[in-house]
């Protein structure tokens, strides 16, 4: 399990990086915090003609507040960065709570929060996260940038709008709306595991608390972190009932998500997990939200 | 041409330079270019934790970095801790508690550890558990770890 | 009085070089012009090999060789059995088809080698490894074992006229006639998955041959370097002293290191002398899950027939045995399930038939439990089965029909695997039962806790099982026991050590008759050049028949320097004593020697020696049981299961053993805390998974779940039974599978017991909540 050769590059400026990436095409690939790139590289499942690592570029990580109080989190800042984060941990407890569910802390030590929202795994959390919280991202490339939210940004299982010469440079995470909370929820198999089922569910409440905005993002149960409507539609604007959040449940593992049956849960085993965790995240997170 | 790229990495207090390839995992340089061989390869997919060192003061996966990433960095390994003859407050507890059998896994627990008690002075059982869940052990079932862990807790204290 | 050491907690004498990082294991050897080798592994499961193409890979900088079978010429044939066939049973029949060292002309198992990569790197190797080619023409894969014995299914090996490859019935009493009489019988079918060992180290193999001095030395993490030794020798033309193994320390065995002959001690010792350079093969995780081989694969089809009152009047279990490609470890598993379903319950029926098949997948072996778990997961499961039925308490029909403690030794009259009849040398069942019981606080759990928690919808379940492990069986071990002018003791034994204290545990029984500092007893296992003689470390028989080996060498040394030294204080033997290093006179402080004097005086360099003496304080014996000593338990677990998610929580765990008198109760206890989380994997975590097409889907840690902290319970709780063996002066039994055997019991029935209001029935093990959830949906009738 050794990887096979590749070039190497060790840019220290974002200007270089994005040289290099324009500079090899397609035969580029950016190694971020490498926790799950280097592994399929061991298994040769994934085999780069060339890597640019950004890990030199110290200019890619740092957590700072917007003007408008929302979060800005470099591309290269390292998971438990932003989980021991105090202005993250104060302003959004929900990507507190989030990040310490990413596989084990030696591992958040390495990796990055713009390395897996590019990665784009379907069973990570970052991307559900970024969904959840309708982050903005901001994409570079030489000469060139642009933001793209995050519903935007992953088109497919592992696929995101980046090109070879592209960078995900930054994520903007906005403000949270007063009376606003979230609750992670997922069953996996054991503690670091991958999900199989998860949520991650973030309610704002009116001062009747009644819903005034909910993102209930499913994840690891298709091929792309998945935002329900459904919950939007049923929710905003009325009282968060048991019923009316046993009925998104419902709705939402029949019919927003399609997990598959893989060697450790059926179809039907994880559209169960969906309702069960769907339920229980929003109900904790109104809840979350009252206080 | 294999591409060679020179790094400059501390281990344990010692510096080094060496050319490498850029493939070369880190858990090969430590063990094989400097070595080191206390630090153990159990998966080579970040899984088993047996390759886990600190990395400039915290606990990471050596197999599933490059060495080329180690460059300007500071590495402690196992051999960072205690002498045979001189045992680590935290390799002293892992014998009296039996914490080890075959051993394989033990070096890579005790950095995950030695992290670990580093932030969290008195940890409860299972927040132990929690912290060492990313180091698998086939022989000790875990719980004489977690023993060891609260033993050396109160060791490290009194050493501090 | 010298201190006792035996049957005491002494720390390791291991530790500290372990705990430093200091000890060598496989990987850890380099050799000057050491060369790296890998294997191009077939993808196919069964497949047609036509031909393969390694010109590219051969042109590759820094590739010494690539090999296929026709490199081999005469290398490339089946292997040796590494276990005999059981021609004891009457009626058994078998066919061998031990492993090729590389494929020729066809695959059977997915990840079997077909041309073997020498380089300057194991980057490289791996690299010579993709521009390979091999062109296979794909054929059906044997995957389910009963399709497989269906007239007509492809065959594994094409020269048997089927894919059965042993056979063998044992009855005891007639279990025809008994179900006549019974008021119930139940009939279930029975599934056990396959998992694997997954040592933390991976196997491996670093050769170097010594052209000057025509020497072989081998350094492999190996449960038997004697075999290794012999087969290579043998295969070389060499005579055993020019093949010398060591073991160095090695990161866990559980059963799959005790094989050789695999393709990587045949061919990597042959391109050894051929290239005359020194060769290293470290598996990786990948190839230790495809071709490292794994266990447990059973269907078994199983009856029992009891009174109304729920005494058991016979068994009856008809079952097939997945052995994989290939058969070289012959019969050992299926013959352990079949002495492990009834041992420790009197059953005066039982009739048990083996049906072992081959299929596409990787070879079956032992893994830590053997055979056994299976036997206590079907006997467990149709107990529970016949509870329901009865409408009985689980643990009180289990009492009722225990082996009762005066009743030893019990002759079970089911051949095991070391070919003798069964023989329960000794224990006592109901006094496990009634420990477990109470410690676990079964009566308040049933009475108060669980209707409490039932009528808040937990589901809370409680399993109590027993099982017995026959360990330590022969055929020998033998030591050799030497004092040194240095006053210390070297101790050499043939078995080879893993992770189970041997360092400490033999250095103990030596040093308690030797009167010497535990600390100062060097223990050296599994080389061959310090000892010569054994069978390996498998069955739990290390300590029992190493350790006896042990003792009775450390006997014969005292006996020896008490002689000496009697001649040399001129004090009758009988008031010696051997304290602290030196032979004393009791009651005269001062007249005393040291042994270490003693030793260089009974090697004199010079003057006579006398007729019939031996030189140095240095004796060697053997040790072989009559047939193995037998452990055993009873376990009970409550789970807390959320009904919603299938996710159950361990919340206590008590385990009840009994391994006769143990040498080291904290290395006991040790081993009993490993066993359990493989039993806790095996149970709910791990699983070997084939697809129909024969590939492995379980090649990660990624797929194959491994145990971690947090799955296991928050505490062990160990309660201890010390009935000593008759059979060795010790009184020691093995311990070192026993957590595996009865916990995929336990936790099946515990979970059935907590998911109470689905009258779910769960006839398998290697569980996940999904399949659960499946069980339960379907007995809800969903």
């Amino acid at each position: 399990m050794k990887p096979a050769p590749f070039e190497y590059y060790a840019p220290k400026t974002t200007e270089e990086a994005l040289q290099n990436l324009t500079d090899l095409g397609y035969s580029g690939k950016v190694l971020a915090g490498g926790q799950s790139l280097i592994p399929a590289m061991n298994f040769r499942m994934a085999r780069p003609s060339a890597l640019v690592d950004l890990n030199n570029v110290a200019e890619l990580a740092y957590i700072k507040l917007t003007d408008d109080g929302g979060i800005a989190i470099g591309t290269m800042t390292r998971d438990n960065a932003v989980e021991h984060d105090p202005i993250v941990k104060q302003r959004m407890p929900i990507v507190a709570e989030t990040m310490g569910y990413i596989a084990h802390p030696q591992i958040r030590a390495r990796g990055t929060f713009g390395g897996a929202i590019a990665h784009a795994d379907p069973a990570a959390q970052l991307p559900a996260l970024s969904l959840a919280l309708n982050a903005k991202l901001l994409v570079k490339r030489k000469g060139a940038e642009r933001w793209v939210t995050a519903e935007e940004f992953i088109v497919g299982p592992f696929m995101t709008v980046l090109e070879p010469e592209d960078m995900l440079a930054e994520v903007v995470l906005p403000p949270l709306a007063p009376r606003t909370a979230g609750s992670y929820k997922q069953v996996s198999r054991q503690r670091g595991g991958y999900a199989q089922a998860a949520t991650i569910s973030v309610v704002s409440l009116d001062d009747r608390n009644h819903v005034k905005d909910v993102r209930c993002v499913l994840f690891s149960v298709g091929e792309t972190p998945i935002l329900s409507k459904y919950a939007a539609k049923v929710l905003v604007g009325n009282e968060p009932t048991e019923a009316a959040i046993a009925d998104v449940a419902a709705y939402a593992a029949k019919n927003e998500c399609d997990p598959g049956s893989d060697l450790h849960g059926t179809t039907e085993y994880r559209r169960q997990l969906v309702e069960v965790l769907v339920r229980r995240a929003l109900t904790e997170a109104v809840l979350r939200a009252k206080k | 041409m294999t591409q060679l790229v020179k790094i400059n990495v501390t281990v344990n207090g010692v510096p080094y330079e060496r050319e490498v390839e850029p493939r070369l995992l880190l858990s090969d340089f430590i063990r094989h270019d400097l070595k080191l061989t206390g630090t153990h390869v159990g998966c080579e997919h970040g899984l088993c934790g047996a390759c886990t060192i600190l990395f400039d003061g915290q606990s990471v996966r050596s197999c599933i970095m490059f060495a080329v990433m180690a460059d300007g960095h500071k590495i402690e390994t196992v051999e960072s801790l205690g002498t045979p003859e001189h045992l680590h407050p935290l390799q002293e507890a892992f014998m009296e508690k039996h914490a080890l059998q075959c051993g394989f896994c033990t070096p890579g627990f005790l950095m995950t550890i030695v992290d670990y008690l580093g932030d969290n002075k008195n940890p409860t059982d299972e927040e132990i558990r929690e912290a060492i869940d990313g180091n698998y052990c086939r022989c000790t079932g875990y719980e004489n770890i977690v023993e060891a862990v609260k033993l050396a807790a109160k060791k490290m204290a009194a050493h501090s | 009085m010298a201190e006792r050491v035996f049957h005491k907690s002494i720390l390791r004498n291991e530790d500290p070089q372990i705990l430093a990082g200091k000890a060598q294991y496989l990987d850890d050897i380099e050799l000057p012009g050491l060369l790296y080798a890998a294997f191009k592994r077939s993808d196919y499961a069964h497949a047609r090999l036509k031909s393969i193409d390694v010109s590219e890979a051969r042109a590759l900088p820094g590739v010494i060789g690539v090999y296929t079978a026709e490199d081999f010429g005469d290398l490339v044939k089946p292997g040796p059995l590494q276990v005999p066939p059981p021609t004891a049973i009457k009626g058994a029949t078998y066919s061998s088809r031990t492993l090729m060292p590389i494929a020729k002309d066809k695959v059977r198992y997915s990840g079997e080698p077909v041309a073997v990569v020498i380089a300057e790197s194991r980057y490289i190797a791996e690299d010579a490894c993709d521009y390979i080619y091999p062109d296979y023409e794909p054929l059906e894969a044997v995957i389910d074992l009963e399709k497989a014995l269906q007239p007509g299914a492809t065959l594994v090996h094409e020269d048997l006229p089927s894919n059965e490859a042993a056979h063998v019935v044992q009855e005891r009493g007639n279990y025809a006639e008994a179900a006549k009489k019974a008021d119930v019988i139940i009939k279930k079918k029975i599934y056990v998955d396959r998992v694997a060992a997954a040592a933390l180290e991976n196997r491996g193999i670093v050769i170097n041959w010594d052209e000057k001095a025509q020497m072989m030395t081998i350094w492999c993490g190996t449960q038997s370097p004697i075999t290794l030794r012999n087969a290579t020798a043998s295969r070389m033309g060499l005579f055993e002293n020019q093949v010398r193994v060591i073991t160095p320390f090695t990161g866990g065995g559980f059963g799959p290191k005790i094989n050789t002959s695999m393709p990587d001690d045949v061919l990597l010792t042959e391109l050894a002398v051929r290239l005359n350079r020194p060769i290293k093969w470290y598996e990786d995780r990948r190839e230790n899950f495809l071709a490292t081989t794994s266990e447990r694969d059973q269907v078994h089809y199983a009856e029992i027939a009891l009174t109304k009152e729920g005494k058991f009047l016979g068994f009856k279990d008809v079952f097939y045995h997945n052995s994989g490609a290939y058969d070289p470890y012959m019969m050992t598993v299926p013959l352990n399930t079949q002495t492990h379903t009834v041992s420790n319950y009197n059953i005066p029926n039982f009739y048990t038939e083996i049906t072992m098949v081959f299929s596409n997948e990787m070879v079956v072996t032992p893994v830590r439990g053997a055979g056994r778990p299976q036997g206590v997961f079907v006997m467990e499961r149709m107990i529970d089965a016949a509870a329901r039925e009865l409408k009985m308490d689980v643990a009180e029909i289990r009492r009722i029909n225990l082996i009762q403690p005066d009743a030893y030794p019990v002759s079970t009259g089911i051949i095991g695997q070391d070919f003798v009849e069964g023989v329960l040398d000794s224990g006592d069942y109901p006094t496990a039962l009634a420990k477990a019981m109470s410690m676990i606080d079964y009566k308040k759990f049933r009475e108060e806790i669980q209707p409490k928690a039932r009528a808040e919808g937990k589901h809370l379940g409680i399993g109590i099982c027993t099982f017995t492990e026959g360990t330590g069986v022969g055929p020998y071990e033998g030591a050799k026991i030497t004092v040194g002018g240095n006053g210390k003791v070297s101790v050499a034994t043939g078995v080879a050590t893993q992770g189970q204290a041997h360092y400490t545990t033999f250095a103990q029984i030596a040093a308690e008759q030797l009167g010497v500092e535990v600390k100062d007893v060097k223990v050296v296992t599994g080389d061959t050049g310090a000892f010569a003689w054994g069978a390996g470390t498998f069955a739990s028989r290390g300590a029992t028949v190493a350790g006896t080996a042990i003792h009775l060498a450390a006997v014969k040394v005292k006996d020896k320097a008490l002689k000496l030294a009697s001649k040399i204080l001129e004090t009758p033997e009988s008031e010696l004593e051997l304290v602290g290093g030196y032979i004393q006179v009791a009651d005269i402080p001062g007249k005393k020697i040291s042994l270490g004097e003693l030793a260089s005086m009974a090697n004199p360099m010079r003057g006579t020696f006398p007729p019939g003496a031996e030189p140095g304080l240095e004796a060697v014996a053997y040790y072989g049981p009559p047939y193995g000593a037998t452990g055993a338990g009873c376990m009970a677990m409550i789970l807390d299961v959320d009904a919603e998610t299938m996710k159950p929580k361990i919340e206590r765990l008590v385990m009840v053993h009994d391994c006769g008198i143990p040498i080291n109760p904290m290395v006991v206890e040790g081993q009993v805390h490993g066993g359990i989380q493989m039993g806790i994997g095996n149970a709910f975590f791990e699983k070997v998974f084939y697809d129909e097409t024969g590939q492995l889907l379980t090649a990660s840690f990624m797929d194959y779940l491994f145990p971690q902290a947090t799955d296991m319970p928050p505490k062990i709780e160990m309660g201890h039974t010390e009935i000593p063996s008759p059979l060795n002066p010790l009184g020691i039994k093995g311990v070192g599978e026993a957590g595996a055997i009865p916990t995929p019991a336990v936790f099946t029935q515990a979970l059935e017991d907590a998911l109470y209001d689905t009258g779910v029935e769960i006839m398998e093990s290697n569980l996940s909540p999904s399949k659960v959830y499946s069980y339960v949906m379907k007995a809800k009738g969903a």
